[in-house]
Order: structure tokens, then sequence, then C-alpha cells
């Protein structure tokens, strides 16, 4: 029967399709009533006034743009991921790389740097306070080297406090993302690398950086993606209203959702979502160029 | 030399992320004038400054014992705690599951859009969703309750993007095979694909763990009623309300995570490299 043999892959497919689409539904019906639809909602409030429903084209835009505590908290947000991100690379690349070099034995160092991970985030501000108050241990050792107390807590340190509780919680998990991108990159090359003379510090430049090229981009999403959360140690730390070196997007947006402003909300909402989206499109394009190169 | 160096720098760096664990620990097991003495400068402004000491003086158990019995409160948010988690651990086994069963078994129309559109979901910060959340929470009536926190966390796209890596690895052999003995998909599903993505459901349960034990974001946007408090919330009033109790019940809201840590590391560990691989 030709007539049926041609049949079959069209039917087959469309049958993969029914199926996948089943297994897909529960999921994807529950993501479009709870984020989807509801962000369309969003959307559409973000271009209407709150009270009367009058659309005002740009104007909750323009309210949120030329809001002084948006400049401040997307400043510091902006800061707050310019240092920290980068350190957080550096720290857990050079980190990997000593595990790596130390083989099996490195397998204990790992497990101690995951365990930030399971710290609740209240018992960390209590163990901060501890180490950054101004009767703490971290002034306790300052005054060794006769420097006066600081209460690091309050006042323009908080910034480092919260870069700190940043690296000190994430760390684990980006070694553990540098030893795959490290273990992925096939023996083979370094051995030939060798056999032509190279020592190691040239197998370093030219086999391994180049080889972790993707790592690094996705390293980076990951990073940034997590600290978002550091808005927890931050609100714990100093509530609402902390000092103004640490008032991110996310104590904006917090306040912002106690008051229901919700027109502000959806307004800066859109935007923090179009950004991020961008950056992720951008970040996946490089990639796929990357891997193609 | 360079080994000696390179363990020497790995000691020191770990023994600072580990050093908090270890006080944590200790104090826990002082009583309370063990504890006023030596962090009262801090933590009720007494006079001095706070003593460093890793081994209790006079080791005790007394704060667990006032904790796990003396503490009505406690128990009611480390039950609030677990149901909130388990009862999204529980949704998103029903819904991730068969979700990414088809993103990784299944080649069909309009798989890539979807796949990156959960990507992208998946890396949205909270505060983003917090007003779409909001806005169905409230239609639904759900604010101020449990479903709250759980409902939207059985959607999160997280959980499908990681168990995704696993199930794509899974040899189409094997499936070829079950197919051939005419097992229908349903089968083939239960059969092949749950024994041998365990690993990955297992990570991303892990992970999901670890994330909404701690979880603060939601529960402070969308619980006004304190008696539906997990413990995250909670942990910081317990501090100042009841000092000789805060490093123990810090203690206790660790240990499921830290148990879950000594058990499944291998499962974390490739749970995060999967986060990471490409697609």
């Amino acid at each position: 029967m030709p007539y049926a043999r041609k049949q079959t892959p069209i039917r087959r497919n469309k049958n993969t399709a029914v199926k996948a689409y089943l297994f897909l539904a529960p999921s994807l019906l529950g993501v479009a009533a709870f984020v989807l639809i509801p962000f369309l909602d969003v959307i559409r409030r973000s271009f209407y006034e709150a009270m009367g429903g009058r659309f005002v084209g740009l104007k909750n835009y323009q309210t949120v743009l030329t809001n002084e505590a948006f400049h401040q908290a997307a400043f510091n947000t902006g800061r707050f991921l310019l240092t920290c991100i980068p350190l957080l690379l550096l720290l857990s690349f050079l980190v990997a790389l000593c595990i790596q070099g130390l083989c099996g034995s490195g397998e204990w160092f790992k497990t101690i740097f995951l365990t930030p991970m399971a710290i609740p985030v209240a018992s960390i501000v209590l163990l901060w306070q501890l180490m950054f108050d101004e009767k703490g241990y971290l002034n306790q050792i300052t005054a060794v080297f006769h420097m006066s107390p600081v209460d690091w807590m309050n006042g323009a340190t908080a910034f480092y406090v919260l870069v700190f509780s940043y690296l000190w919680k994430n760390i684990g998990y980006d070694i553990i993302l540098w030893l795959a991108g490290l273990n992925g990159i096939s023996p083979a090359l370094y051995e030939a690398a060798r056999v032509d003379g190279a020592g190691r510090w040239q197998c370093f430049r030219y086999i391994t950086l180049p080889e972790l090229r993707p790592t690094v981009f996705l390293i980076g999403v990951l990073s940034f993606v997590n600290s978002f959360k550091v808005f927890r140690e931050a609100y714990l730390i100093a509530g609402d209203y902390p000092d103004s070196s640490i008032y991110m997007l996310q104590h904006l947006f917090n306040n912002w959702f106690v008051s229901l402003d919700i027109q502000k909300m959806s307004a800066a909402a859109v935007l923090t979502a179009l950004v991020i989206t961008t950056f992720l499109l951008v970040v996946q394009h490089r990639n796929e160029r990357n891997a193609e190169d | 030399m360079r080994k000696k160096l390179t363990f020497l720098f790995l000691l020191l760096l770990s023994s600072v992320v580990f050093l908090p664990l270890l006080i944590m620990m200790s104090s826990s097991f002082m009583g309370t004038s063990e504890i006023i003495k030596h962090y009262g400068a801090v933590l009720i402004g007494t006079g001095g400054s706070v003593q460093f000491s890793l081994i209790p003086e006079f080791p005790t158990l007394k704060a667990y014992l006032e904790l796990l019995f003396d503490s009505p409160g406690f128990y009611v948010m480390f039950w609030n705690s677990c149901r909130q988690v388990f009862g999204i651990l529980f949704g998103e086994c029903l819904v991730s599951i068969p979700a990414a069963w088809a993103f990784g078994r299944f080649e069909f129309p309009g798989r890539k859009a979807l796949f990156t559109l959960y990507m992208v979901l998946m890396i949205m910060p909270f505060q983003v969703t917090m007003v779409s959340n909001y806005l169905v929470l409230d239609k639904l009536a759900m604010m101020d309750t449990h479903w709250a926190i759980i409902m939207p966390g059985i959607f999160s796209t997280f959980p499908v993007f990681i168990m995704t890596k696993f199930f794509r690895s899974i040899p189409r052999s094997f499936i070829e095979a079950a197919k051939i003995d005419g097992a229908g998909e349903i089968s083939i599903f239960l059969k092949i694909g749950l024994p041998l993505g365990l690993p990955g459901i297992l990570s991303a349960m892990i992970l999901g763990f670890l994330e909404y034990w701690n979880a603060m974001e939601q529960p402070l946007a969308f619980l006004k009623t304190k008696t539906l408090w997990p413990m995250s919330l909670y942990l910081p009033n317990i501090t100042t309300e009841q000092l000789s109790v805060a490093f123990t019940a810090s203690i206790v809201m660790m240990a499921p995570a830290l148990m879950l840590f000594l058990w499944g590391q291998s499962y974390l560990e490739q749970g995060i490299e999967a986060s990471g691989l490409k697609e």
C-alpha cells in the first residue's frame, strides 16, 4: 500500500505533537493562568490610570523613570551586580581550579563550600550581627591594627556586608558549575598540547580558558538570577528602609507593593521583564554563535 | 609544594565559609547565661564586646528542650513551613514531571519557543511576577492562605528545565525497544521515564526544597496573618523574643536541609550542573 506508507510519517508527527501537548497541558495551563495571562493584564494596566481606568499612554512609565527612589534603587542594584558577579566568578573559578588540582581530596572542600546553601537566611542575620556589629568580632580583629570600631551593617559599609553575604552563599553553587565545565574539557587536548611541548601556563591560556567560554556566560546568567535573592539578607539585616547604599529595586518593589501602588509596579515590572528577557536572549544568541564557530 | 599551598589556601577559605556554622552549632548547646555572657553585648546591649568561643563551657540541652516542648509558636511555624514546602514539591511532581517528559522526549512544533519561554520565566526574579501573582491570587480569593504560597510555586518552571535535561539523556533505543514490545506512551513514561529520570527528579526536588524552605519574598508579600507564616519569617522574631533558643531554633530549622545535603549531595551537584548545561 504505497498510499498508506506515504501517510504514516505525517500522521505520526501529528500524533507526537498531540501526545507531547497532553503531557505538557497541566504545566502549560498553570503557567498561563498564574503567570502569562496576569502578566498581559499587568502590561495593559501599565498604560492605564489607577482609578477610572483612563488610557494614559506612557505616563506611568514616565512616573517610574523620573522617580528619585527608582534612580537610587536602580543605581544601587547595578552597582551591586557589577561588583559581586565578577568577584564571585573569579573567586569561584580560582577555588574550582584548586579543587581540581587536588584531585580526590578536593571532594571535602566542595561539601564545605556548599553548606551555606543550607543555612537559613534568618540565622545568617543573627551570625552577621555577631560578626559585623559595632561590638562584634570583626571590630575586635580590626582593633589589633588600631582601627576604630565601625558599625558595619549601618552606614555605607552595609553594601560590602551584603556583597560578602552574596559571595559566601553562592560560591559553592558556582564552584560546582565551574568544575562541571573544567571536567568537560577533553583530556586529549591537554595530552596533544603536552606532546607539542606546551607548559602548564600555555595549556591554561590556550586550552582551558577558550574551552570555558560558553561556561562563563551560563554561570554569569545564573549568578545574576541568584543575585536577586540577596534581598532576603538585606531585608533581614535592615528591614523595609535600609541604609541608602543597599536600597535596591527589590526594596522599592516591595514598598510599592505594600502601598498597593499597582500602576507604578506594573510599569516597573514590564520594564524589568523587558531588560531581563533581552539580556537572556542576547546571551543565548551569543552562545549559539560561539557554538557554531 | 604546589599541592600543599593549594591545600592551605582552600583550608583557609573554607574555614571562613564554615566558621559561622560552627559558631551556631556550639552556641545551640549553651545555657541562657552563657549566651548572654558571650553575645549579650551585641544581642541585648550589655556592656563590653562579644566573646569568641567554639566550645560551650557548660554544654546543655536545655535550649533544645525549651524549643521543642515549651514553644508552641515554633511548632505552628514549623508545621506551616512543612505544609507550604511539601505542598509545592508534591504539586511540582504532578505538573512538572510530565511537562519535562514532553520537552525531553518529543519533538513537536512550538517546542523551541515554549522552552525558551520557560527559561525566561525561570530567570525572572520574584519581584517582577509579584504583581501578576497578586492579581490572580486576589481574584481566586487565595490571598492570605497557604495556597497563596503553594499555587505559584507549583508552576515554577525551574524544575521543568532541570528535569528536561535528564530526560533528554535517556537513550532513544530504550524507548524504541519498549515501543516494539507494545508499550503505550503512558507506560513508557511510567516504566522508563520515571526510573531513568529519577536522579533529575531528585535533583530538582532538592534544589526546590532548599529554595522554598528559605522563602521570604512570597510569604512576606502574600501572607498577612502571622499564624500562617513559615519559619523563615518567624525565626528573626524568635531571636529578639527568646534569646535562649535563638541558635537552637536555627539549628532545628537547618537540620532537614543539612540532612538532605548529606544524603543527596551528588543529586544536588547533578542538579546544579544541569542548571548550567546548555539546551
